[in-house]
């Protein structure tokens, strides 16, 4: 049990960038690292990934293409059996959130999820993860095993430095044995919205903590009077109070407005890698531990409702 | 359609300010309310629809303490036939893969064509138990499902994937799904309604129906051997504007004006 593992993502053709922050991930841990490639074209993936993985597996069908778990299960558990790595490494993603546990669970092997640093101490391997949507930190000693297998914070680890020397690669076609008939029919593009939320240079973004679907109304007053664009982050999406193509975050849109402004929002991660490109963010939450005002620039801790209407108030003098 | 909901009590924290407790090993709970957790009550709504579509039966499902009944009266007062209550102190601190083969041996002997759960819980944020399951099973499976269509024994479903894509896929039954928040808008559940369903007969398994022993489960179990919680740090973090909310909104109007806002 040494050295680490990294599995690569692509999608359309292209390495996922998350996939060099898994590379940094397992660098900055020791220096045996493999990472793998399952694809229809491998090669293309992996001359992405030059200068930055020492060794390279290569794993070629045209079944790989696209992800598919039936597709890429035989391949890992095979691989992840012949090497013995101490740690396998994917990203929390669409597809790490998919694969880690059926990896985990087809080998009998522990995971951790959404792990945001990865050491070690005399008691074995410690890593770091949230819960509680962010509001909590855990530090977890996990037992030593032969393998573990960890899913990655995308944005927590810094990307792998290029500039590597060696790189071996090996080669190998897959012979897949699937055992369900899971299968990747088309993929779907969300239907663009009625305005760009990403071309905005003022955003006005409403999460839980604006109550009900009436008090949008005051945040739009607000986005209107300043000449911004309403924004809002996934709970009043799956409330059905705006539309998708407003949402900001992993699963929506990132954007980089010169504004933001985060009523009610607490600031989930996966809020957070959407917009904390944003040169300047004021944050409105109740909870003053609420993640949000770790990327905000300036903050208020008071009911948005309160806020709101003083504001409207303000901006009128 | 023989569907089977899994669904895990959890504290309500979206507003809430967590405090850590004395050991640091837990948040403390006292003041917090406990429910359904989020995503779990997606994927109850969904059976619920499914069962209405498709007929068959739906039975709901829960690991936990005696306060983790209130999520199962919940889900039959939203429609659900049958609830089953695994509750035992020494499933206190399993971790997700104990969890799974636990609910898999309740489920191995049973006729059941679908499994849904969430993505993941609230509180811990896993997102694990569902597709262990499915591997305990040997079942197909799909996460971070959007939406659900079903043509005889095969389901196709939408998975979200990042910056506004998604996939279809074909999945056959039998399968286990996990859920994404927004697929559907769940009905309310009324105190009435779950009045109504206050005589209904919960199935009740702890450790000697399972036929596990007391070290497969719990903390003992788990490859986790410390756990120590924190709050975040933050370092770095906002400069809060203090004063009267007039001076606040003041400071706030500000500092629009200097982004470019109402110019």
């Amino acid at each position: 049990m040494s050295g680490v593992l990294v599995i690569a993502e692509h999608r359309h053709g292209a390495l996922r960038a998350c996939t060099r922050e898994a590379l940094g991930a397992a660098l900055a841990h020791g220096s045996d690292v493999t990472t793998v490639v399952l694809s229809d074209q491998p090669e293309r993936i992996a001359a992405e990934l030059d200068g930055v993985a020492p060794n390279l597996t290569l794993v070629e069908h045209p079944a790989l293409a696209d992800y598919n778990p039936e597709a890429y299960l035989p391949v890992l558990a095979d691989l992840v059996g012949s090497l013995a790595p101490e740690l396998v490494l994917l990203p929390h993603t669409s597809q790490g959130m998919d694969l880690g546990p059926a990896l985990a669970g087809r080998l009998g092997l522990p995971l951790i999820t959404d792990c945001t640093a990865i050491s070690a101490n005399d008691d074995g391997l410690v890593v770091r993860r949230q819960a509680y949507a962010g509001k909590i930190v855990e530090t977890l000693v996990l037992r030593r095993a032969d393998t573990t297998i960890l899913t990655l914070q995308v944005g927590a680890f810094a990307e792998a430095a290029p500039g590597l020397q060696s790189v071996t690669v090996e080669r190998t076609v897959a012979e897949l044995s699937p055992r369900h008939d899971r299968r990747l029919l088309e993929y779907v593009r969300a239907a663009a919205g009625d305005v760009d939320i990403g071309a905005a240079d003022i955003l006005v973004a409403v999460g839980r903590g604006i109550g009900k679907q009436d008090n949008i109304a005051l945040a739009q007053r607000l986005a209107d009077t300043i000449g911004a664009t309403l924004a809002c982050s996934r709970p009043v999406t799956d409330a059905g109070w705006l539309p998708k193509s407003r949402q900001v975050g992993t699963s929506g849109k990132t954007v980089r407005p010169k504004l933001y402004i985060a009523l009610g929002i607490s600031g989930a991660f996966q809020h957070l890698a959407g917009m904390k490109g944003a040169d300047t963010i004021i944050a409105v939450n109740k909870d003053p531990a609420a993640p949000i005002f770790k990327v905000a620039h300036y903050g208020v801790v008071a009911d948005v409702l309160e806020v709101l209407p003083a504001l409207a108030q303000a901006l009128a003098r | 359609m023989q569907i089977v909901v899994l669904a895990k009590s959890v504290p309500e924290i979206s507003e809430a300010e967590l405090e850590i407790n004395a050991e640091g090993t837990g948040i403390e709970t006292e003041d917090l309310v406990l429910g359904i957790n989020e995503w779990d009550n997606f994927a109850v709504e969904e059976a619920v629809r499914l069962r209405e579509a498709h007929g068959g039966t739906v039975t709901v499902m829960t690991l936990g303490d005696k306060e983790a009944e209130d999520v199962l009266r919940r889900a039959l007062a939203m429609g659900a036939d049958e609830a089953i209550h695994l509750c035992d102190d020494a499933f206190e601190g399993s971790d997700p893969a104990t969890v799974a083969r636990l609910f898999a041996r309740v489920l191995r002997d049973r006729k059941v064509d679908l499994i849904l759960t969430g993505v993941q819980s609230s509180d811990a944020n896993n997102a694990q138990t569902g597709v262990l399951l499915a591997q305990e099973l040997g079942w197909g499976y799909a996460t971070l499902v959007t939406k659900i269509e079903r043509a005889g024994e095969t389901l196709t479903v939408h998975r979200e994937l990042e910056s506004d894509t998604e996939e279809r896929v074909e999945l056959p039954l039998p399968a286990v799904v996990t859920v994404q928040s927004g697929i559907n808008e769940p009905r309310y559940v009324s105190v009435m309604g779950i009045r109504k369903v206050r005589g209904k007969t919960i199935e009740q398994l702890g450790l000697g129906d399972l036929g596990v022993g007391e070290e497969q489960v719990g903390a003992a179990s788990s490859a986790i051997t410390r756990r120590s919680l924190s709050l975040p740090d933050t370092s770095g973090a906002a400069e809060l504007l203090e004063g009267t909310l007039a001076d606040i909104s003041h400071r706030l109007a500000t500092l629009v004006r200097e982004a470019g806002g109402l110019s």
